[in-house]
């Protein structure tokens, strides 16, 4: 229960990191090490070299532009979840993060690292598919922008290059009015989710749905968008039974199973969470509406 | 080949510097090369928090960390709670309380909760349990743990 040997690193620079990736083979980066000690302690990754994004300046930060929140890699989950832009932007971050480990886990792990990870039902891959993520991947070639989509390939796995290392998140910021719904299970408080579904809304004057955004994770590989619905469902009235047809197309994704918990579980979760997250997101907005 | 590299930290206020290897973990550099044993290993893999200790003020669980991450740090374990030979108020409120059985959890508990308490002086029961739910302690029961944290923190603001 003890790493294998490797060289370690310690740059000091974005353009320092990406020379070493650039030139040494077999690198992993670790970033608060929170998922990449274990395996590391199990000696299920045994990498040559190993380069700390710790000692790395300048990426640790959340910045509002315009419609988006730009998030460092490197920022500390207890930083964001301790963040009064996020409180006031994007109150669903919050909610999610008080789910993502414990408090001294969130110390230590950071969103990028959460992200490059790629549990299939980690909180914050859910709120990277559930608010449109653009990804910056930095090489010493200059960096790329890949969408949520391009970013996530499959189980544990990213598109990101041995090369490169994921330099920055953005997420899409909703109107001030929106309501928000997260709703999760986990046989433990701090455990990955078994099924966790997110949910956005806006409602017009009207009191119909104006926009709308759904994420199932833990169901897949990857975390689900109902894209199709959230499309059709605009000037429906966000009450029972539209929750209750969303809460069939939830449970309509085919589901993986382990040795733990079987597809139909995930499925009968993924319907039950979608309802209540669809709900509780339309209560918020409706408050919202009338504030 | 062996990569080593300099360490230089302040553990409970003392400064050490010593030559380790990279991949030593900032618990075993703590029992292994300080000796001071106080911070117990139960997974070594981030799920029981026996080894939490207190980095920079933070608790952290220091078997998902590099010694060498912790150079130029200040690091803080169990060891330094007591003053003097006396308990610290949260140590007293679990003998108090009866907050350790076996006692292995207890390192871990202590820390967090340390840092928990500076954070929140005014916690209700449900916090402290939130705040706890990183530690699995398999033998006193979470209740007297909790009561011996809420008890300190009443004692704090002198009820
Ligand atoms: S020994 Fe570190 S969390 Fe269990
Ligand atoms: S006191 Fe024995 S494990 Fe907690």
């Amino acid at each position: 229960m003890k790493p294998s040997p490797f060289t370690y690193h310690a740059p000091a620079t974005p353009a320092e990191l990406a020379d070493l990736l650039g030139t040494l083979e077999d690198a992993r980066v670790i970033a608060g090490g929170q998922s990449l000690m274990p395996m590391m302690n199990f000696r299920f990754v045994q990498p040559a070299h190993l380069i700390d994004l710790n000692t790395v300046q300048g990426l640790d930060y959340v910045e509002r532009r315009g419609d988006v929140l730009e998030i460092g890699a490197a920022t500390r989950q207890r930083f964001l979840q301790r963040s009064g832009e996020i409180a006031q932007s994007m109150p669903i971050l919050q909610e999610a993060l008080s789910h993502v480990g414990h408090r001294q886990t969130r110390a230590r792990g950071t969103i990028g690292g959460s992200l490059c990870h790629f549990d299939p039902s980690a909180e914050l891959v859910n709120m990277a598919a559930l608010h449109d993520a653009t990804l910056t991947l930095t090489s010493a070639a200059g960096d790329r922008e890949v969408s949520f989509a391009e970013f996530g390939v499959g189980y544990l796995t990213t598109s990101v290059q041995p090369e490169e290392f994921l330099s920055a998140v953005r997420l899409a910021v909703w109107p001030r009015h929106h309501g928000h719904g997260f709703e999760e299970f986990a046989f433990r408080h701090g455990d990955f989710a078994i099924c966790a579904v997110s949910c956005l809304m806006t409602l017009d004057p009207g009191g119909t749905i104006e926009r709308l955004a759904i994420a199932v994770s833990g169901v897949t590989e990857t975390p689900v968008r109902l894209t199709q619905w959230e499309a059709d469902l605009r000037g429906a009235r966000p009450d029972a039974e539209t929750a209750a047809a969303l809460a069939s197309a939830a449970a309509g994704i085919e589901a993986m199973s382990d040795a733990y918990v079987s597809a139909a579980y995930r499925t009968h979760l993924a319907r039950v969470l979608t309802r209540r997250a669809f709900l509780k997101a339309a209560e918020r907005a409706k408050e919202k509406a009338s504030a | 080949m062996t990569d080593t590299r300099t360490l230089s930290i302040t553990v409970n206020g003392t400064q050490y510097t010593r030559e380790i290897e990279t991949r030593r973990t900032l618990a075993d550099f703590l029992r292994l090369d300080l000796k001071l044993t106080g911070t117990h290993l139960g997974c070594e893999h981030g799920v029981c928090g026996a080894c939490t200790v207190r980095v920079e003020g933070q608790a952290v669980r220091s078997c998902l960390m590099l010694a060498v991450q912790a150079n130029g740090k200040s690091v803080a374990t169990v060891e330094g709670l007591a003053r003097d030979g006396n308990l610290s108020p949260l140590q007293n409120q679990f003998w108090e309380h009866h907050g350790l059985q076996c006692g292995f959890c207890t390192p871990g508990v202590l820390m967090t909760m340390e840092e928990f308490l500076e954070e929140n002086p005014n916690p209700t029961e449900a916090d402290v349990r939130d705040a706890l739910s990183g530690n699995i302690c398999r033998c006193t029961g979470y209740q007297s743990i909790v009561d011996a944290v809420l008890a300190t923190a009443a004692q704090a603001r002198g009820e």
